[in-house]
């Protein structure tokens, strides 16, 4: 046995996974798809004494329409996600972030609120809910109910805003109408490796031109980066049935290149990161064109 | 360590039920082999990298060493075991890799085997291209990838033309159920 002993709960509602969590917040550690906390608690660099596991917490787990935004419930799996129907912006976004997590076993336990609790800088759903400006819900005994936007919630490497009596709940997103196109990309040496660099964009376009751009980059910094350079360089530029011009693309991601400041690891230099952010952000830009010519040709 | 965590726990694996007394640390892949004798289910990295203890939990693969054996209660677990059927028939899976050499040491065979079954009988006609996404999950130290994915694709064909020949026990759902 690998993981340290700690005491296992097992809730059956959010009641009862907040009572647990009250208890003890400092040493619990609440178990969703435990996909990152258990490979932690294997190598010892998480040792909760207790474990409260809120798999069979079922009002925890799905997608519904709540007016007009997607509401996520915390334990819903990368695999609900990747296999959500509708050809819309948002349902084709969210299938193209999941494809890239992990791998089949992983997706299939894995869950779209542990992924954010956890933050890490590769995460893919971090990206997507900063893009998306994410309305993300907690709970605790104590401080009852609170609703954290993205841009406040990540604030560092695995650090949230969220407080340890607290759990994640659900996640609101903004649904899309055709007047958006979102691509997700990213690189990974190898098919289910973390990215390196991740980048996803969203564009409102009215009358074949863009009125609102976002350009967000993973694994240039410790939390979600939005390149607000970038989305300058997009906003007021025509869109055509292509996307944007190659030029403005190429200029769009010169300007996030320019602005992130990544740090270097062994997967990569920061000179690469940067390469990778110019490589990148073109082709999400282009898969969001993809993305609306496949949906209109459907149609 | 002073305090006695173990707890009864009851398993339902390939249809048959055990009671096994265990701490709830252990991981699903260690209770299957060292409480329940299926030492069919391997394990390589057990931080979920390397694919090799692969099992099925109500009909979905999942990393046996990121998942723990008291979360396992009331699901039905299926290990490679459970992939021949009464009359102890090999899985079409299992003998398209002896047809096509799809194991050299045989050691992430049972991992590789039961993610190949449980895609197959849910996905009867994939593409070349999502089975090689499918089969990234598991690692192969002898790097026998290519007689893996052959053996899977002729696997497949065989399925397709014959359901009849998938061994499924009677009294398990197959692959219907909601992730846990």
């Amino acid at each position: 046995m690998k993981p340290a002993p700690f005491d296992y709960v097992q809730v059956t509602s959010v009641a009862e996974a907040l009572d647990a969590l009250a208890a003890d917040p400092d040493q619990s550690k609440l178990l969703a798809g435990g996909q990152s906390l258990v490979p932690m608690m294997n190598f010892r660099l998480a040792r909760p004494a207790v474990l409260i596991d809120i798999n069979r917490a079922d009002e925890l787990n799905g997608v519904a329409r709540d007016g007009g935004r997607l509401r996520i419930g915390a334990t819903t799996r990368h695999l609900q996600l990747q296999n959500l129907g509708g050809d819309d912006a948002l349902s084709s976004l969210l299938r193209r972030a999941a494809v890239h997590i992990g791998h089949l076993p992983i997706r299939t336990v894995g869950t779209f609120g542990g992924s954010l609790a956890h933050c890490d800088a590769a995460s893919e759903w971090c990206l997507v809910a900063r893009l998306l400006d994410a309305e993300i819900s907690t709970a605790s005994r104590e401080r009852g109910v609170r609703t954290i936007a993205a841009e406040n919630f990540f604030q560092s490497l695995f650090t949230t805003a969220m407080l340890p009596d607290e759990m994640l709940t659900a996640v609101a997103l903004p649904l899309l109408d055709d007047q958006h196109h979102a691509g997700f990309v990213e690189f990974a040496r190898r098919a289910g490796d973390f990215a390196i660099v991740s980048a996803a964009v969203l564009v409102r376009t009215v009358d074949g031109v863009i009125r609102t751009a976002r350009v967000c980059l993973g694994g240039v910094s410790s939390v979600p980066f939005r390149s607000s350079a970038a989305e300058a360089v997009l906003l007021g530029q025509p869109w055509s049935e292509d996307g944007c011009a190659a030029r403005v693309s190429a200029a769009a991601a010169d300007a996030a290149a320019t602005e992130v400041a990544p740090t270097g690891d062994m997967h990569g230099s920061e000179d690469f990161r940067r390469d990778l952010v110019r490589a990148l952000v073109p082709r999400a830009l282009a898969q969001a064109a993809d993305s609306t010519r496949n949906r209109m040709r459907s149609r | 360590m002073t305090e006695n965590r173990t707890r009864t726990v009851r398993l339902q694996v390939n249809g048959e039920r055990h009671e096994v007394n265990l701490e709830p640390r252990k991981s699903l892949a260690d209770a299957l082999r060292e409480d329940c004798g299926l030492t069919g289910t391997h394990l390589g990295c057990e931080h979920g990298v390397c694919g090799t203890c692969t099992v099925l939990v109500d009909g979905k693969p999942v990393r046996g060493c990121l998942i723990f054996a008291v979360q396992a209660e009331g699901r039905s677990v299926r290990t490679v075991e459970g992939l021949t059927g009464d009359n102890n028939k090999l899985h079409p899976v299992q003998q398209a890799f002896t047809e096509h050499h799809g194991l050299q040491c045989g050691f992430c065979t049972p991992g590789f085997v039961v993610l190949a079954a449980s895609y197959l009988e849910e996905n009867p006609r994939p593409t070349e291209d999502e089975l090689r996404e499918v089969l990234s999950s598991n690692l192969c130290r002898c790097t026998g990838y290519q007689n893996i994915l052959d053996a899977v694709m002729s696997a497949a064909k065989v399925m397709d033309g014959d359901q009849a020949t998938i061994a499924t026990p009677a009294n398990e759902p197959s692959g219907t159920s909601t992730t846990g």
